[in-house]
Parts: structure tokens; sequence; C-alpha cells
């Protein structure tokens, strides 16, 4: 390589980053520093009225496995945060379960539709995805709520006498979900299959596969990259709701983020609050860590 | 029956799928559609119908929360879109275009950060630092709210920015070159208009991702700083009036007439 031609890229990479440069520091200051104080703050003691003393202490980590027994100040597994961490685990692998049957029908559908009504299927699909989630929860509420729509409906034509009580359960805190997050898992599915080579599946069917056969044998390995990019971008989200379930829940049925967001208020445990975050952060990187490590050894594979 | 023959043989359908596709459109329109049936109800009720009015969008339309809290939320999408949108169209150029070069990964990481860490947990960082800031400096005003929402817009306005750099062609930068052109020139005459569809798009993704937010602006506003998400929040704490369908309609009024636009706009560049 000649020297001027090295002078040349050196120029763009220095163009590459000062033009980078202020959108960074944006983000480094408004998005990533902000994450380093959470680490920092977790490692302090809790001021009585909320808030922090400058001194370490690790009772904010402690509190998020341990606490106080309330009559022998002995210590014992925090089963309450246990089960609140828990119980989002689950209540995300359900939802991400339950939109994957439902989204890779859709997806399949708009995949398979003619390119210009393709188009407007797929656009019908975006559009819940980019209005208000709180809306949309408001929207579900109003239909499953004990004097909500469905409820009134199925009242009115005599086939129960009382409301199914459905809100503040995990069932309402379910159907929320699926609905809100469905746009997420149909998206990158249709991405996956609109690139599928639909001359697959006449081979299949020549050599005598049955139905089940070639959704088994034939889509379901070649659509994988989405459903796992899929699963990844419902889970993730799930798994710190909070508008959600702090509609639909309530008081008692709290996800993770609603956990954390009571250290901050009513609890007045700010490093406990930040302890819990950084294990949703860790849990959540993870995901993702795993997710990047899956894609990159299919793109060996193949 | 010849008809019948040919359809089974249809090699993309899969039993079932159809049925289950339609339901799902109906299962995630029809509670929006009612939603917005029930924001024209006379009664009180959000069950029962009782005939049309425009009795909720007139007490929505009177309360002077709402009008304040509509025009903070405008004001920092707004201003959150400017920003970003800025922001986003260099960091664009700067990582569009180009050989790889050791830390673009870093630079795409830092851009999608937002996107990757759950929101819960940035709005208790943020939390945490405008706390700190509030006490140190006594400034209370929406500055902390732009700041944040133009950080977690960057993302939304970049990625429809460089899709469109790099669908675009470099030979007429090339022929303006030859012409001439100064590099400054070739930006500003041709590829800052090629651009401006991206840019729209950007800015368009950017402000309604900020007029959406709840959950850091929640945790960071100062009292009376309330947005029209922010306020319809707080109203569930007490009863659930249709007034809320009234804002809720409007609101998704607005964000489907700047959806369709930026779908329009995106059209255009094919």
């Amino acid at each position: 390589m000649s020297p001027a031609e090295e002078a040349r890229i050196r120029d763009e990479v220095k163009s590459a980053w000062a033009l980078s440069a202020p959108a960074l520091i944006v983000l480094a200051l408004a998005a990533v520093a902000p994450l380093l104080i959470v680490v920092v703050y977790s490692f302090l003691s809790p001021g009585q009225y909320g808030g922090i003393e400058w001194n370490f202490s690790l009772s904010g980590w402690a509190g998020v496995l341990f606490e106080h027994d309330i009559f022998d100040d002995a210590l014992k597994l925090a089963d309450g945060n246990l089960t609140i961490f828990w119980r989002s685990v689950q209540l995300s692998f359900v939802t991400t379960v339950l939109t994957f049957l439902v989204g890779f029908p859709t997806a399949w559908f708009i995949a398979t539709r003619p390119p210009k009504a393709r188009a407007l299927w797929l656009f019908l699909i975006t559009i819940p995805f980019w209005t208000n989630l709180l809306i949309r929860t408001f929207a579900i509420n109003q239909i499953i709520r004990n004097e909500g729509v469905m409820n009134t409906l199925l009242m009115k034509a005599g086939i129960i006498s009382s409301p199914i009580q459905l809100t503040y359960t995990d069932t309402a805190l379910l159907i929320g979900m699926v609905y809100v997050y469905l746009p997420l898992m149909v998206l990158p599915l249709f991405a996956t299959i609109d690139r599928f080579d639909m001359r697959l599946l006449e081979a299949g069917y020549d050599l005598y596969a049955s139905r089940w056969q070639v959704l088994r044998r034939v889509i379901l390995p070649i659509v994988k990259p989405g459903i796992i990019a899929g699963s990844i971008l419902v889970f993730v989200p799930c798994l710190g709701a909070y508008v959600t379930p702090r509609i639909l829940g309530g008081g008692k049925n709290m996800m993770i983020g609603n956990f954390i967001e009571l250290q901050f208020g009513q609890g007045k445990n700010w490093p406990l609050g930040a302890a819990l975050s950084v294990t949703l952060l860790i849990i959540v990187t993870i995901a993702l860590l795993a997710y990047v490590r899956t894609i990159s050894g299919e793109r060996k594979d193949g | 029956m010849a008809d019948r023959a040919k359809r089974s043989f249809a090699v993309t359908d899969l039993p079932g799928f159809s049925t289950i596709a339609i339901l799902v459109f109906v299962a995630l329109y029809a509670p929006i559609l009612i939603m917005t049936l029930y924001s024209f109800n006379a009664g009180q009720s959000v069950a029962s119908w009782e005939g049309w009015s425009l009795d909720w969008y007139r007490v929505a339309w009177g309360n002077e929360e709402v009008k304040k809290a509509t025009l903070i939320s405008l004001q920092v999408a707004a201003a959150a879109a400017v920003l970003s949108t800025a922001l986003a169209t260099l960091a664009a150029l700067g990582t569009t275009r180009r050989r790889n070069f050791r830390g673009q990964t870093f630079i795409y990481v830092m851009i999608n950060q937002p996107l990757m860490v759950p929101e819960i947990v940035t709005a208790v960082a943020l939390l945490l630092v405008t706390a700190a800031i509030k006490k140190a400096t006594g400034y209370s005003g929406l500055g902390y709210l732009i700041m944040a929402h133009t950080a977690f817009c960057i993302p939304f306005a970049y990625l429809p920015i460089r899709a469109r750099l790099e669908g675009m062609d470099t030979t007429l930068e090339t022929a303006a070159a030859d012409l001439y052109a100064s590099s400054w020139q070739t930006f500003r005459r041709v590829t800052l208009p090629l651009l401006m569809p991206g840019i729209f798009a950007g800015a368009m993704l950017a402000f309604v991702t900020s007029l959406d937010d709840v959950v850091i602006t929640e945790f960071i506003k100062s009292p009376g700083q309330d947005t029209l998400p922010t306020y319809m929040l707080g109203q569930l704490r007490r009863a659930m009036k249709p007034d809320v369908n009234a804002i809720s309609t409007m609101l998704l009024v607005f964000t489907l007439v700047i959806l369709s636009a930026f779908f329009l706009l995106s059209r255009n560049r094919k």
C-alpha cells in the first residue's frame, strides 16, 4: 500500500469518528454513563427518606436475595423477590411461546400473499407496532375488564351470570403482553419467510412429504434465525415490562419492572432498586449474547 | 372440481394458517376500534352504548391539564426529533459507504444501546442522575426530558437514514467531483438532497418514539411536567373515564397521520 493511500485511509477513519462523535457523546452522557452510576448506587447504603448515603454497603445486593425476618431479624432468603423474578421470567417465556404460535401463521400468511396485498397486510401489522403501548394496553383493558365489553356482551347474551374476573390476574397480563408484543414477533418472522424459497416446498411435496413433515423438516429449520430474532425481541421487553403489568396486573401481580419502581417510590430503598436493575440488565445481556452467538454460529454452519 | 383440485395443490398453503392470521388481525384491531367507538359514546359507561356524541372530546379539550400535557409532549418530541435526527445523520454519514475500520462495531453498539437495555433500567439510571443534577444545580426545566428523549431516539432516526445512504448511487457524487465540485459542494448539492427523504423518515420515527414514551418520562419528569402518556397513566389511579378514550383516539390519529407520511416517503425511495 502506498503512503498516500495509507494517509487517505487514516483520514477516512478520522472523519468517521468525527462524524459519529456528537451522537456518541449524547449517548454516553444520557444512556451509558447513567448505567454505570446505577452500578455505583447499588453499592451504597439507603438514605432514610429515599436517596442514598455515601458509604459503601452490600445491603442493596444482599436485599436481592435475602431479607431480615420481621420477628427475630435473622437473614433468610427473600422468597418474595425471587418469586417476582421467577414469575417475570415465566410470564415472559409463556408470552414468547404464545406470540410465536399465533405470530408464525400470521407472518406466513402475509409472506404468501401477492406482492401488492402483502404490502397492505404488512402495513396493518406495523401500525400497532408504532402506536402507543399505553393506548394499546388501555384498549385491551377495556375489553377484558369486569365492566368491559367482553363481560357485558357475554352477560347480555346470557352465557354467564357474573363477570369473568380477568383483570389483576396472570391471564389478563398474558393476554395484554401477547397483544402488545405480537408485532415484534411477526416482523422478523416475516422478514425471513419472505426470503424463503417456496420451490423447496414443491421439492418436499414431490418427495412425498406430508404438510407436517414439510413444516417441520423444511420450513422451520430454514426460518430458525427469524424465530430466534423474534423470540429475543419479545422476551427482552417482556422481562422489563412496566406499563402493561401496572395496568393489567395490579399491585399483587408485579413483574420485575414494577418491583424496581417500588424501591424508588414507597420502598425508599434506592440501593436495592439499583441492584435489582443491574440484575435485570445482566439477565438481558446474557439473553442478547446467547442470541448473537447462535446467529454467528448459524452463519458459520451455512 | 378442477378449481378445487388446483386450490388444494397450492404449495404455500398450510392448514389453518390463514384462519389464525385473520383472527390475529381481528384481535389486533378490535380493541383499538372499540376504544375509538366508545370515545364517541354519549353515556358515562365504557361498555354500554348510549348514542353518538362528542362530549368526551369537549371534556378533554376543556381540561387545562390535558392542554398543558399536550404542549409539553409536542415540545419535547419536536426538540428530541430535531436533535436526534441531526446527530443520527452525522453518525450515518460517518459509518456508511466506507471500508470497515476498527471501532465500527463499538459505534454500532453505542448507537443501538437504547434498543437493547430494558427501558425500566434506563429510566432508573436517568432518575438517579437527574435527581443528583437537580439537587446540585437547582435546574428543573424540560432539558432533562429533551436530553433523555434525544438519546433514545437516535437509533430510530439512524436506521432509515443509514438504509437510504446504503441504497444511494455513488456515481452522482463521483460525477460532481469530476466536475470540480468541492467536497462541501458535493455534499450540499448532491448527497444531502438525495438523503433528504431518509432524514425526514428518521425524524418522523424519532418524533413518534418520543411522543409514545411513558417509562423514562415518568421517572425523570419534574412536578408539573406531565406529557400526554404520563398524564394518562396518572389518570389510571382514579376511575377510568371515557375522556381518556377521547385523548387516546386523538393521539392515535395523530400517530397514524405521521406514520402514513413516513410510509409514503419511504415508498418514494423505490
